[in-house]
């Protein structure tokens, strides 16, 4: 497969493997903040066959793991409801919600024992489905125009465009019965808040490729100044990943600092114009709760007055509903980078892709689903 | 055997164009259905007595009248013959699919189980639940399709029920097929035979029955149509154990939970580890490509006529040059190894020559998207 | 929450919303792909796909860049 199957080549692979062991002269720690990198690292085996200086530490760059328990909880709480197709990407449907569920639900008034996640919800009968694109979603609401169809919206920049795009089809449409449950991160304000908190040991950052397809490069550069960090936007391919590993060692070894572009094919500096655009006309910067982490001020997205009727927040009132972690569970620590998955007590016990107690080990971009499915142990 | 399939439906379509309740009543319409439809495609002396149960003979002769020969003909009388006997049901929806349908699923999975043991499928028995509604064109054509396929095995579908559940009580048909065989002197095949150093070996590209599932279902079309590999495996075996004998000492089909999840089980029944080689697992290259837009491993993937086969590395060339010369082995290759290490846990060596664990799935596959 | 396929244009279905359909084969399997966020793709060209979105052109020059400084880093080892 074109654009594939040449970033998989193995003699390559062990050129860049072996450039990487002649430049390091001391230890690296670098940070990756996409899920799908960690996914490929691991099933690839590069975190196992780069130089022992070389340490990987996993970021927050899963957005499903970041989704606030309470969004969640919100989730199952509309998907109950009679009237509603709750759509979703496949990942999001294994989220486990808040240990005890009792909800007042604001409009009806009725409390209501809650699911474990929106999956058992289906097997209650409740109308939940898999979808590939919001689009998908949108053209359910078409079909069924007596019930309510709800998207889940999680996700980074790079699933912000299509969003909107959905959103912004609903509204041409004139179609009432279409909303999203927002759960939009951007991704600089996350890389800020882990460079700048005490005690980081990032030194170097591999930037996600796709988020950067749509927002381009050009954010980062105040980041790489400010904590004179190299930051090398990256693809997804084990080559793609061995390169931009293998600049980010170069920079690190030179004593540089900067945003560099390891994913030319598919990343500018500008970033696409049109999905920017219609990005602005959707949605506005806010304040969001990073599961794990905690508030980090205009590190999301939220729909704009214009388009609030879409917000499946307001239209269904579950903004009172709040959340209860699991005491166990260190998905903060793992998502910041602090620890490794195999480090917590629970990993493997208590915790397993079977009987998740957080996200990051029910999404199989969270950390420690990857270490667990692939044997890191 | 009936060649000749009626191509109007025996059923008269205008008097019955759906299947109703008393269809399932036990009274005419239920005795219409098995006279004129099941019957006559089915068509065998034992199913045509339209007994309770049927009688039969396993007298170690293969099924469809192939014989034995001198060996069959010296068993003393008392002997005990070893029987494989099996049952699996079938709720596949869409019913009809590219390559295949319920219906000859239906055949193709029983009789493939059966010779994963290591046993000649004999005979099968086919169980229908079906839905008021259901139309009975469809039905006749489910009908015609596992009739051919147990013609092609080999088998005969020697006795039946059908029940009729209310509308919204079924999704249109679910078919049950039991089936027994005979197991051939000598013969022993089972997951704890797999020994270090033995091969692992594939009759061909996996994951195709499953995304051509899926692609009916998420609106994929392919420039070169994925089929589903549905196909009955007993001649395959056959040539596999007249090759490697005694040597051959796993076989599987890797149904639901794919490639990955058959090599798990029988490296925690033969506590053993299984090593895989990424570059050397065999995919249709559409097959690929729906697997990364879909966000599946093709390795997790269903197949529907595909055969592992664990046998001694001596044997080994023999057993893969009898498979790669049967038509459903052409493309077959040598994907792993047993090994002494890790027991119990099966690895893979990724394309770019590192090295991971492949786990058992927890739950159903849910994809990757995003 | 990034992944991103490429595939190859195969047609183009403008319409009058402004959302330009496409179908789009990965490594012959076609889907269905809004392609309005890639105006000046032509029928032929690779894009990167998400979500049933595509993203960006991939840029058939720029892609051999990973080869080049392979080469780069072969020729310093003669």
């Amino acid at each position: 497969m074109r654009f594939i199957d040449e970033y998989r080549n193995e003699a390559d692979a062990r050129k860049f493997l072996t450039a990487i062991g002649r430049l390091v002269t001391r230890d690296w720690t670098i940070m990756e903040i996409c899920g799908g990198q960690t996914h490929t690292l691991i099933k690839s085996g590069i975190d196992r066959l780069l130089p022992p200086q070389i340490t990987l530490v996993h970021g927050p760059g899963c957005p499903v793991c970041v989704t606030p328990l309470e969004l969640i909880d919100r989730a199952i709480v509309i998907a109950q409801r009679p009237e509603v197709i709750f759509t979703s990407f496949g990942d999001m449907l294994r989220v486990p919600g808040s240990p005890q569920q009792t909800f007042e639900v604001s409009q009806t008034s009725k409390v209501s024992r809650g699911a474990q996640d929106l999956l058992s919800v289906k097997a209650r009968g409740g109308d939940v489905r898999m979808v590939y694109s919001p689009l998908d979603a949108v053209k359910l609401a078409q079909a069924h125009p007596d019930q309510q169809v709800v998207f889940f919206a999680v996700g980074f920049e790079t699933t912000a465009p299509g969003n909107a795009m959905a959103v912004w089809q609903a509204r041409q449409l004139g179609l009432t019965n279409f909303s999203i449950l927002c759960s939009h991160v951007l991704v600089p304000p996350a890389m800020a808040a882990i460079l700048g908190a005490p005690g980081n040991q990032v030194q170097g950052f591999l930037a996600a490729g796709h988020v950067c397809t749509v927002m381009g490069t050009w954010e980062y550069e105040p980041l790489a100044e400010t904590y004179r960090t190299p930051i090398v936007v990256t693809g997804f391919e084990p080559l793609d990943l061995l390169q931009g590993i293998y600049m980010t060692v170069k920079a690190l070894e030179e004593g540089r600092w900067g945003v560099e572009n390891q994913y030319t094919r598919a990343v500018t500096r500008a970033g696409n114009r049109p999905a920017q655009k219609l990005l602005a006309e959707v949605f506005e910067v806010s304040d969001r709760q990073w599961r794990g982490i905690g508030p980090i001020p205009a590190s999301g997205y939220r729909l704009r007055p214009a388009y609030a009727a879409f917000d499946a927040e307001q239209r269904f009132g579950v903004a009172g509903v709040t959340a209860q972690e699991s005491p166990l569970c260190i998905a903060g620590q793992i998502l910041q980078g602090l620890k490794k998955p195999h480090e917590c007590r629970a990993f493997g016990l208590q915790c397993t892709p079977e009987h998740p107690l957080g996200a990051p080990m029910v999404s199989s971009e969270g950390a420690c689903a990857a270490y667990f499915s692939y044997g890191r142990t | 055997m009936n060649q000749n399939f009626a191509l109007q439906c025996p059923i008269p379509i205008s008097d019955y164009p759906t299947i109703t309740l008393a269809h399932g009543g036990g009274g005419k319409l239920s005795q219409m259905l098995v006279e004129r439809m099941f019957v006559p495609a089915f068509a065998n002396p034992e199913l045509e007595t339209l007994h309770d149960g049927a009688i039969l003979t396993l007298d170690g002769q293969e099924s469809g009248g192939r014989d034995q020969g001198a060996a069959a003909s010296h068993r003393p009388a008392s002997s005990v013959r070893r029987l494989a006997f099996s049952t699996d049901s079938y709720v596949i929806s869409p019913r009809f699919f590219p390559g295949g349908d319920i219906g000859s699923l239906a055949v193709h999975g029983t009789v493939n189980d059966l010779a994963m043991c290591g046993a000649r499928p004999c005979y099968l028995s086919a169980g229908f639940i079906l839905e008021e509604g259901l139309p009975m064109d469809e039905l006749w054509r489910i009908v015609q399709s596992m009739a051919a396929a147990a013609q092609a095995a080999g088998v005969r579908i020697v006795t039946g029920d059908t029940k009729v559940v209310e509308r919204g009580k079924g999704d249109g048909i679910f078919i049950n097929t039991a089936g027994v065989g005979v197991i051939p002197d000598g013969v022993q095949i089972a997951p704890t035979r797999a020994r270090p150093g033995d091969l692992v070996l594939v009759n061909g590209p996996i994951a195709s029955h499953g995304i051509a599932i899926m692609s009916v279902r998420e609106g994929l079309a392919f420039e070169t149509a994925v089929e589903s590999d549905s196909a009955a495996l007993n001649g395959l075996v056959e040539a596999i154990l007249a090759a490697g004998g005694d040597a051959v000492h796993v076989l599987r089909d890797p149904t639901r939970g794919g490639v990955a999840s058959s090599l798990n089980e029988i490296a925690a029944s033969a506590r053993v580890g299984i090593r895989l080689d990424e570059a050397r697992i065999p995919v249709l290259e559409e097959v690929r490509g729906a697997c990364e837009i879909l966000g599946f491993d093709p390795l997790y993937v269903a197949n529907e006529g595909k055969c592992l086969v664990i046998v001694a590395a001596e044997a080994a060339e023999a057993v893969l040059a009898a498979m790669c010369a049967h038509p459903l082995g052409r493309e077959a290759a040598a994907i792993g190894q047993v090994v002494a290490e890790h027991p119990r846990k099966v690895y893979l060596r990724s394309r770019i020559g590192g090295m991971r664990v492949v786990d058992m799935l927890s739950g159903e596959q849910l994809p990757r998207i995003c | 929450m990034c992944l991103g396929v490429p595939g190859k244009i195969l047609t183009l279905e403008p319409n009058p919303v402004g959302m330009t359909m496409g179908k789009v084969s990965f490594g012959g399997a076609a889907k269905e792909v809004c392609l309005a966020y890639v105006p000046e793709a032509q029928v032929g060209d690779y894009v990167l796909v998400h979500a049933g979105f595509a993203l960006n052109t991939l840029d058939e020059a720029e892609a051999m860049e990973v080869f080049e400084l392979l080469k780069e880093m072969g020729e310093i080892d003669q």
